[in-house]
């Protein structure tokens, strides 16, 4: 590569250090340079969500980044959330209310609603529904999904 | 049998994966070694290729090859045929035209592919697409249906007379008999455009040709991964053992990642067979529009003949089916349209000839739904505009012309997407299309509710449609059930998974018959290695084709765990019981054996297996229905219509639904839901925007808009239960009832909104925009 970046970042607790191409889209950068393959990418124009991270506690789209622009930054990702074993109260609620099927945008739906979850610790369903509504699921009818943060809000209350 | 798990609502076994990031999908898949695809595609939908500039491309650093047709070789040939025609009908005529995995010399849709690029990052890839240049004598495309079958209209296909793909008449009774004794007979042109599946992951293949093993290995984003690696053996000239196509977590099928041959898997396998190295494509969201097949077009003139009464005495109808630019998955679309003309009604005179063409669109193959949306649409419809001619309670009509339950199994005497004659097999219609209106309180909304909010101001309606919907067709699938040595069971089958939770629902028809947890057996739903028979994930027969095979290995497994353990417990079969993982004496629990011990028994290391048995306790069975498992559902809403904006609100929405058995009921309700959300976008928001020259304007998730949070209601989800008599289960398929019968039940809902103006609705999706359109023009 003629033109290279230096690309340190904090991404689920470990710190990475990699040199990239400087066009490397943030999702491509986590799931092909950090094989973080839990990031979706769904429409790479920032429409459906499904590639969702967590980025210095917000959520953001990593397709509409660039991997050069979360230099020194940290990151969250549906692999940080939690494990097989021991799943983040909202993961469980996903699975007790049948809130994903296909699951290919569950990953963005969950990394959306993480750090809205702490923010809005008693949501009514109507600011749910706001709040996933720029996540696209073609499976679910999304109801399952609102049940389950509601679910969630309740267990972690 | 103790132990009941059938009809539970189990969490799933798949999700822990899901949830955390840890399943794979396609796109997951890297190799050492990989390369990775780039397609040049058409920006024109009908153009003559008169030269191709690849020359730029090759040069950049890290290209490692740009091919077009030429370069195949023999190796270019279109997809195969996926569906035979009809054969059973008389004068049918079908003109088999299938995609190519590039183009040679006319372009037929915009994002055919003229070439590909093989380059080692998928950036480089698509840097050098920019750089190939082509030289086209656009040609004027195809789109108008109606017009496209006028002598002298421009072809899509030159070596043909005409653009028609098929043709085919259906009758039943005689229609213009039952016409002359009618008080009302009726006449409609009905327009239904398109729409796309939009799954969430868009496709990908990645292939991996091993020379020193000969063997082809294929990761692909399909819903029949056992047609793929039949044809994909054929293709190449590869014994199928030397295939093996794994569809591993797919994001979503909805009908276009069927067994379809699309140009890109036909050119992967050729190139990693090629150049000796895994080759890896994944589709982004632009091509999703351009290349992934899509459904629901068609012009249909429809004439119903009534009594004064509202009773049926025929439908005559006249469809227009667009294809798109080839045809390779047959009739099954047009013909479901057929197949739902008719309703749950007893219509006994029924005549529909159907035209199916081809225009410079993208291909048309099954979307959820698959031709019955726009059968249930029409006929509802008509329904509707008789009742208010009639002056009759729109409730009362159907009433009338329900199939009553004693008339099971009913011949509607047709031919169905199986090319079998259409009988539905068992339903109770009147008491689930009652239930509905009780659910939806259908007589306080007009008697009390509407006039009030009426009074206010307020545009508000109510609609309630019944459907059929034919599932559960053949030809046949199959399952392999197995116990292991740790006394935990395998299982197999062929109906790969889109997200329709096979991993759990055919667990728990396992556990429940051998007596096991639902979590202790693990069932691997798209790979070809483990099992070597089967179609695939469509038509909404996963739980009845897939289902019963499912039972049908697992009792036998049963038969001989029993067998067997008679035989060492030294007690007769019939006292024996499966339950926590062990065969039991019934009076003696404590006399007993693991089913693990068993199967090591079963695999003995010394002595010889003796004649007549088979090692192990595994079995894989079969099941083929002679004809289908036709399911029943009720939708209704309640909408607030904005007559500033033309904005929707829908305030209710019930479904009733009848799919027989339910093996789980949390994952049939995720169905309706999502069928539902599907269809509230054919109704109201998703219509694919073609111009005249067949270029699709709203190719992207921002111009064509699917339903979010913020447009769905909540869904109230409410069960009968008509066992399907013809399978041991007695399951009906519910993959895409939920989407049938929306564009109706909106359409009637609206007009019920809106008494002020003339409003007859005969289109759909309608949006905003045409909403607006219509009011203005029922004004003038």
């Amino acid at each position: 590569m003629e033109n290279t970046f230096e690309l340190s970042v904090t991404v689920n607790g470990t710190s990475y250090q990699k040199v990239i191409d400087p066009r490397t889209l943030l999702s491509d950068f986590l799931r092909n340079d950090l094989e973080l393959t839990g990031t979706h990418v769904g429409c790479e124009h920032g429409v459906c969500g499904a590639c969702t991270i967590i980025l210095n506690g917000d959520p953001v789209r990593s397709c509409l980044l660039f991997a050069p622009q979360v230099h020194g930054q940290e990151i969250i990702t549906v692999e940080g959330l939690g494990t097989v074993d021991d799943m983040h109260p909202l993961q469980e609620a996903f699975r007790e209310a049948h809130a994903l099927q296909c699951g290919f945008c569950t990953p963005g739906f969950l990394t959306t609603l993480v750090p809205w979850l702490e923010e809005n610790p008693n949501p009514t369903e109507e600011e749910i529904r706001e709040a996933v509504s720029g996540n696209l699921c073609r499976c679910t009818g999304y109801q399952h999904i609102i049940d389950a943060v509601k679910l969630a809000a309740e267990k972690m209350n | 049998m103790t132990y009941k798990v059938i009809g539970k609502r189990v969490k799933r076994v798949e999700d822990p994966r899901l949830l955390t990031g840890g399943a794979l999908f396609v796109g997951d898949v890297n190799l050492p070694n990989m390369l990775h695809a780039a397609f040049f595609r058409s920006d024109y939908a009908h153009a003559k290729i008169k030269s191709i500039d690849t020359s730029l491309a090759k040069e950049i650093p890290g290209v490692v090859g740009v091919y077009t047709a030429e370069d195949m070789g023999e190796a270019w040939e279109p997809g195969p045929p996926l569906v035979s025609p009809p054969p059973t009908l008389e004068g049918v005529v079908f003109n088999s035209r299938r995609q190519v995995p590039l183009v040679k010399d006319k372009v037929k849709h915009a994002g055919e592919i003229i070439a590909v690029v093989v380059a080692e990052s998928r950036y480089i890839a698509e840097d050098a697409v920019e750089e190939i240049y082509v030289d086209y004598e656009p040609l004027p495309a195809v789109t108008d249906l109606e017009k496209c079958l006028e002598p002298g209209h421009p072809l899509v296909h030159d070596d043909l007379d005409s653009n028609l793909a098929a043709y085919l008449v259906q009758n039943k009774g005689d229609y213009e008999a039952a016409k002359k004794e009618a008080d009302l007979v009726l006449k409609r042109k009905f327009k239904l455009d398109r729409g796309a599946a939009v799954a969430m992951e868009n496709r990908g293949i990645v292939v991996d040709w091993d020379q020193k093993n000969q063997h082809l290995m294929i990761w692909d984003t399909t819903q029949s991964p056992i047609p793929i690696r039949n044809g994909m053996a054929a293709r190449l000239g590869l014994r199928t053992h030397q295939v093996r196509v794994v569809a591993p977590f797919v994001g979503g099928g909805f009908g276009p990642k069927i067994m379809m041959f699309y140009a890109e898997e036909m050119v992967l396998p050729w190139l990693t067979m090629k150049l000796n190295r895994p080759v890896k494509w994944i589709e982004d969201r632009k091509e999703n529009f351009y290349a992934t097949t899509q459904e629901r077009e068609q012009v249909q003139e429809v004439e119903m003949a009534l009594s004064k009464e509202g009773r049926i005495l025929g439908i005559k109808q006249k469809i227009i089916h667009d294809t798109g630019a080839f045809d390779p998955y047959g009739l099954t679309t047009p013909l479901n349209t057929q197949s739902h003309s008719m309703g749950g009604y007893d219509v006994q005179n029924y005549n529909s000839e159907l035209f199916v063409v081809f225009t410079n669109k993208i291909i048309v193959t099954p979307v959820r739904g698959a031709g019955r949306p726009q059968g249930i649409y029409v006929v509802e419809r008509m329904l509707d505009i008789a009742s208010k001619e009639l002056k009759l309670d729109p409730r009362d009509v159907r009433r009338l012309n329900f199939i009553p339950k004693d008339a099971f199994p009913y011949n509607h005497e047709i031919i169905d997407q199986a090319f079998v004659e259409l009988v539905l097999d068992s339903g109770n219609y009147l008491p689930a299309y009652e239930k509905a209106l009780e659910k939806i309180e259908y007589d306080k909304f007009v008697q009390e509710e509407q006039p009030r909010l009426r009074a206010e101001g307020k545009y508000v309606g109510i609609g309630v449609v019944p459907f059929i919907e034919t599932t559960g067709v053949g030809p046949y699938e199959g399952a392999r059930v197995a116990v292991e040595p740790s006394g935990k069971i395998s299982a197999a089958t062929g109906v790969g998974t889109q997200g329709q939770s096979h991993m759990t629902s055919f667990a728990q028809i396992i556990a429940e018959e051998l007596g096991v947890e639902v979590e202790d057996v693990s069932l691997v739903s798209g790979d070809t290695a483990e099992i070597h028979w089967g179609t695939g994930t469509f038509a909404s027969r996963g739980a009845v084709v897939a289902g019963n095979a499912v039972l049908a290995a697992a009792s036998d497994v049963r038969k001989k765990v029993l067998k067997l353990a008679s035989k060492i417990l030294e007690t007769p079969e019939d006292e024996l019981e499966l339950e926590g993982g062990l065969v039991r004496v019934a009076d003696i629990p404590e006399k007993s054996i693991s089913l693990g011990e068993l199967a090591v028994l079963a695999n003995p290391f010394r002595g010889a297996v003796e004649p007549g048995t088979e090692p192990g306790l595994e079995s894989t069975k079969y099941f083929g229905p002679a004809y289908g498992a036709t399911a029943f559902g009720v939708h209704g809403m309640i909408l607030e219509v904005d007559p500033e904006t033309m904005m929707i609100k829908i305030h209710k929405y019930i479904a009733v639904e009848d799919c027989g058995t339910m093996l789980n009921p949390l994952v049939v309700e995720g169905q309706i839901h999502g069928g539902v959300s599907m269809g509230i976008g054919n109704a109201y928001y998703e219509k694919l925007h073609y111009d005249e020259n067949a270029q699709l304007l709203n190719a992207s998730l921002a111009d064509y808009l699917i339903p979010t949070s913020a447009e769905m209601p909540h869904i109230e989800v409410y069960h009968e239960n008509t066992p399907a008599p013809n399978n041991k289960l007695g399951t009906k398929g519910v993959g895409e009832a939920g989407a049938i019968p929306v564009p109706a039940a909106f359409a009637q809902a609206l007009e019920n909104a809106l008494p002020d103006f003339n409003l007859e609705i005969t289109e759909t999706p309608l949006s905003p925009n045409r909403l607006y359109e219509l009011l203005y023009k029922s004004e003038e």
